[in-house]
């Protein structure tokens, strides 16, 4: 008893830790600083932020955390609208990968016209980039209409897109691959004069958007109750069918956004090769950030840390130099690992464990 | 009641006979000292409201769960038999058919007849499928060996689970409400099956909630009532008034029944709330006339599977409304989706809680301000402070046992689920609310309370109505009962006629003077 007495101290910092550990953000935090620790520890260096200049001479932030948080990007703006399909069908969008290159193709069409190396643009950006987001949600409506309306397995239904999509941004290009010119550069690169790369503004505006939308709507607690169960939802004034397809359509939004952050990063599309199995690493995010899988469950912060974290586990075995063709297999088995250490067996497990050995120090200190 | 008459008389050695078997689930006494026989060639009815035990029975008769105490006798067996799983009933001949088809659809007929009951790796197709024809002219069910099961009727489908069930010898052949997904010609199908069974010696239980239905096909008759034995009859000595009176547990003239005090004096309010006219709906309901006024509770009273539930589906928009006009206040509405019946003043606590009430894991704060949030609007969410006030000023009201409002509300108990999806629609402060079973399933002390509860709503002004499947419960808070069978609006009773003889009298079809 006087022991207890001693170590208040202690006592509270243990409580703290264990609201803190009970969190539903502390496992998806607990993995990204976990992963950069590692980074640290394999590179010292890796914090440092630099200013460098590019190759015209402008300013740029140079370094590895900017590359991450550069990089991440399309994972994320992917993620947030993954959240939403997950949580209200039950199912995830597989076909955003091929969807990004037909929103490319349009971006690309819309830009440069019949031309492969145009000199000019041939319409405004901001046009570009309105008919990108309108082709995304183009593609989001239809798979929402097949989820929704005819009730088809999210999978099966996104495997539509996901097998013809390239195919058809290559289509919208005209059958060629035309590149912009480097203006169109400023939004997958810098804006000249301005240090920090704007992908990383985007992804901000994306994600305070999804916040203010999070807060001043029921977007949340819509799809969630959808989710969990549509029979009471329905009965409850709610409309299943609607709200499913509104989260195709806003998947397909951040399709759109991806696809145009993403085609003005090289100024050019080749439909059969961007972004290649992007779909699973953003369905992955939305796992690593705490979501179930079997839906019902919207912890957006979550999926954005956890597209952060896989783009932070990528750059680092860029870092170790492992061969590229080797990296998926490093990625999987390091997946493997997170998504274990979140199965309630595991926790029971180590809960068990922790018991046990509390049981052990205690007796310890009794007979100390 | 002393059953023992049966056997002497015919002194044939009875094909199964359970006996005193007991069966508890914590806090539930499902089964108390149960006795149930049944010879060859006999068709046997399982009778009884919810929860009266019949499930349960039929489980630990096929090993679903293991009973706590009774023995199993079966023909040729002389010592009582031990049945720890559904292979084994199997093995002892007993097979179940359940009102879901559990065949696998994407298989061919003859593979669903013979799937999984031998062990062999390679299997004659060809003479399996010669053999499925037999069996299926045998029985006389339209359907090809090589046909995908898919593409049969629901009532084909059953027959080959049937079919599948005889040729694995079963002498002991359990329907579980076969019929409640057949239209009428099906059922004629149906019967004529169970009839060639039956002349071959199998014996057959089977548990329907249709009463036209059992006095067309059945020999005799066991009813059950609250886990007991209320006794076997001959369906011949049972008149259907007998029959309802023994499933709701009143005996005839017991008419030392409490009318209630409270309503009457209701009656000088007479403002219609809601009115319907010739409303049906999808679900089969037959178009039906009612009336709901203001400071009234009202019920809709039947047997399980009469339509009380769809006529309060089809005024909430729950089901699709194929024909008729809902009035509200005298004005003709259009109700196409509980979220238009919600906008016009209407509550609905539906009957099944789990599936259709709670969304389990939402929180209970999220689960009571649902409702109102959904009329409120997507673009106008409530602060968590409005929300945590709602939720704080009902589980006072409502003495809702929660943790927090934060808890998940599957994690509560069952009486205080429905405490949750009552204050949901208290919220919305409905002028008509219609509350389907709300009692099913919790404890008494609730139960009393949510009674209290609806008188309390209609002496202030609202317009309830209050289905249950306990007669008294409804006697005790209703001023005014629509009777229902078979879909079919068949009576309305007030002040006086509502006695349990006259509701049982109305849902027999019995002329109430005799």
């Amino acid at each position: 008893m006087t022991k207890n007495n001693i170590k208040p101290s202690t006592q509270r910092g243990v409580s703290v830790f264990k609201t803190i550990s009970k969190h539903r953000l502390f496992i998806p935090i607990a993995f990204l600083m976990f992963l950069l620790l590692l980074n640290i520890f394999i590179k010292p260096g890796f914090l440092r932020i630099s200013l460098g200049r590019d190759s015209s001479g402008n300013p740029v932030l140079i370094g590895n955390l900017v590359n991450i948080l550069n990089n991440a990007t399309e994972l994320v703006i992917l993620a947030i609208g993954m959240t939403l399909v997950t949580a209200s069908s039950k199912g995830q969008d597989i076909s955003v990968g091929s969807t990004i290159a037909i929103v490319g193709g349009v971006i690309m069409r819309v830009l440069c016209g019949n031309e492969t190396q145009p000199t000019e643009l041939k319409a405004p950006i901001i046009l570009a980039f309105l008919l990108g987001c309108l082709a995304g949600m183009v593609c989001g409506a239809f798979n929402g209409i097949l989820v929704a309306k005819f009730k088809i397995q999210p999978m099966v239904a996104t495997l539509i897109l996901f097998t013809a999509g390239r195919s058809i941004g290559s289509m919208a290009m005209g059958g060629l691959k035309p590149k912009a010119v480097s203006s169109f550069g400023y939004y997958g690169n810098f804006i000249p004069g301005f240090p920090i790369p704007t992908p990383i503004l985007i992804t901000i505006l994306v994600v305070a958007i999804t916040y203010i939308a999070l807060k001043k709507t029921n977007l949340g607690l819509y799809t969630r109750a959808v989710g969990i169960n549509d029979r009471s939802s329905r009965l409850n004034g709610l409309n299943p069918a609607k709200i499913k397809f509104m989260a195709y359509v806003i998947m397909g939004f951040c399709v759109g956004i991806a696809g145009f952050v993403q085609s003005s990063r090289v100024q050019t599309v080749n439909p059969y090769t961007i972004v290649p199995g992007i779909e699973m690493d953003v369905i992955l995010a939305v796992a690593l950030g705490g979501n179930s899988l079997g839906g019902g469950t919207v912890n957006m912060a979550g999926s954005i840390i956890g597209a952060y974290t896989l783009q932070t586990l990528t750059s680092m075995l860029t870092t170790l130099n492992v061969n590229t063709n080797a990296v998926p297999v490093f990625k999987a088995v390091i997946i493997i690992l997170l998504v274990a250490i979140q199965t309630p067996a595991v926790k029971n497990f180590f809960s068990n464990k922790a018991k046990v050995s509390k049981i052990i120090s205690n007796q310890g200190k009794e007979s100390a | 009641m002393s059953e023992g008459r049966l056997n002497i008389i015919t002194m044939q050695e009875p094909l199964l006979t359970m006996k005193n078997i007991y069966k508890s689930f914590p806090g539930v006494r499902a089964l108390q000292n149960v006795n149930f026989t049944l010879y060859e060639g006999e068709i046997h009815a399982l009778m009884g409201e919810n929860g009266a035990g019949k499930s349960t029975l039929i489980k630990v008769l096929t090993g679903v769960y293991p009973m706590d105490g009774g023995e199993i006798y079966i023909k040729g067996e002389n010592r009582p038999v031990h049945i720890k799983s559904p292979q084994d009933a199997h093995k002892h001949g007993i097979s179940t058919v359940y009102q879901e088809i559990t065949l696998c659809p994407n298989l061919t007929v003859a593979e669903n007849l013979f799937i999984g009951r031998n062990d062999e790796l390679l299997v004659d197709w060809k003479k399996n499928n010669s053999r499925a024809e037999g069996i299926l002219e045998e029985l006389g069910i339209p359907a090809k060996p090589t046909q995908q099961l898919s593409n049969c009727s629901i009532a084909v489908q059953q027959m080959v689970a049937i079919a599948r069930a005889v040729d694995m010898d079963c002498k002991v052949l359990i329907l579980d409400e076969p019929t409640s997904s057949l239209d009428d010609q099906e059922v004629t199908k149906l019967f004529l099956l169970m009839r060639e069974l039956k002349s071959r010696g199998v014996g057959i239980i089977f548990v329907t909630h249709f009463l036209e239905q059992m006095y067309a096909i059945c020999d005799k008759i066991t009813v059950l009532r609250g886990g007991e034995l209320v006794g076997e009859y001959k369906v011949m000595d049972l008149p259907r008034v007998e029959l309802v009176a023994k499933m709701m547990g009143k005996e005839l003239g017991d008419l030392a029944d409490i009318h209630n005090k409270a309503q009457t004096d209701n009656e000088n309010t007479k403002e219609v709330i809601i009115e319907t006219v010739g409303l049906a709906s999808n679900s089969g309901v037959k178009p039906f006339d009612f009336k709901a006024y203001k400071g009234e509770v009202t019920g809709f009273a039947g047997l399980l599977g009469s339509g009380r539930s769809e006529c309060v589906r089809a005024i909430f928009g729950a089901d699709k409304v194929t024909k008729g006009k809902i009035k509200i206040k005298g004005n003709e509405v259009n109700i196409t989706s509980p979220l238009k019946a919600m906008k016009k003043g209407i509550g609905y606590l539906p009957e099944d809680r789990g599936r259709d009430g709670i969304i389990g894991d939402l929180s209970v704060r999220e689960n009571i301000v649902l409702a109102l949030q959904a009329m409120r609007g997507f673009f106008r969410p409530f602060t968590k402070a409005q929300a945590q006030a709602f939720a704080d000023e009902y589980i006072s009201l409502l003495n809702i046992k929660t943790a927090s409002a934060d808890t998940p509300v599957k994690s509560l108990s069952g009486g205080n689920q429905q405490k949750v999806i009552l204050a949901r629609w208290l919220l919305t402060h409905p002028d008509y609310l219609i509350l389907d079973e709300p009692t099913r399933g919790i404890d008494i002390g609730t139960k009393v309370e949510i009674q209290k509860l609806v008188l309390r709503l209609a002496s202030e002004g609202m317009s309830v109505t209050f289905i249950s499947a306990e007669i008294e419960e409804m006697l005790r808070t209703c001023s005014r009962l629509i009777v229902m069978r078979d879909l079919f609006v068949v009576g309305e009773l007030e002040g006086d006629d509502m006695t349990q003889d006259k509701i049982m009298y109305t849902i027999a079809g019995v002329n109430k003077s005799e």
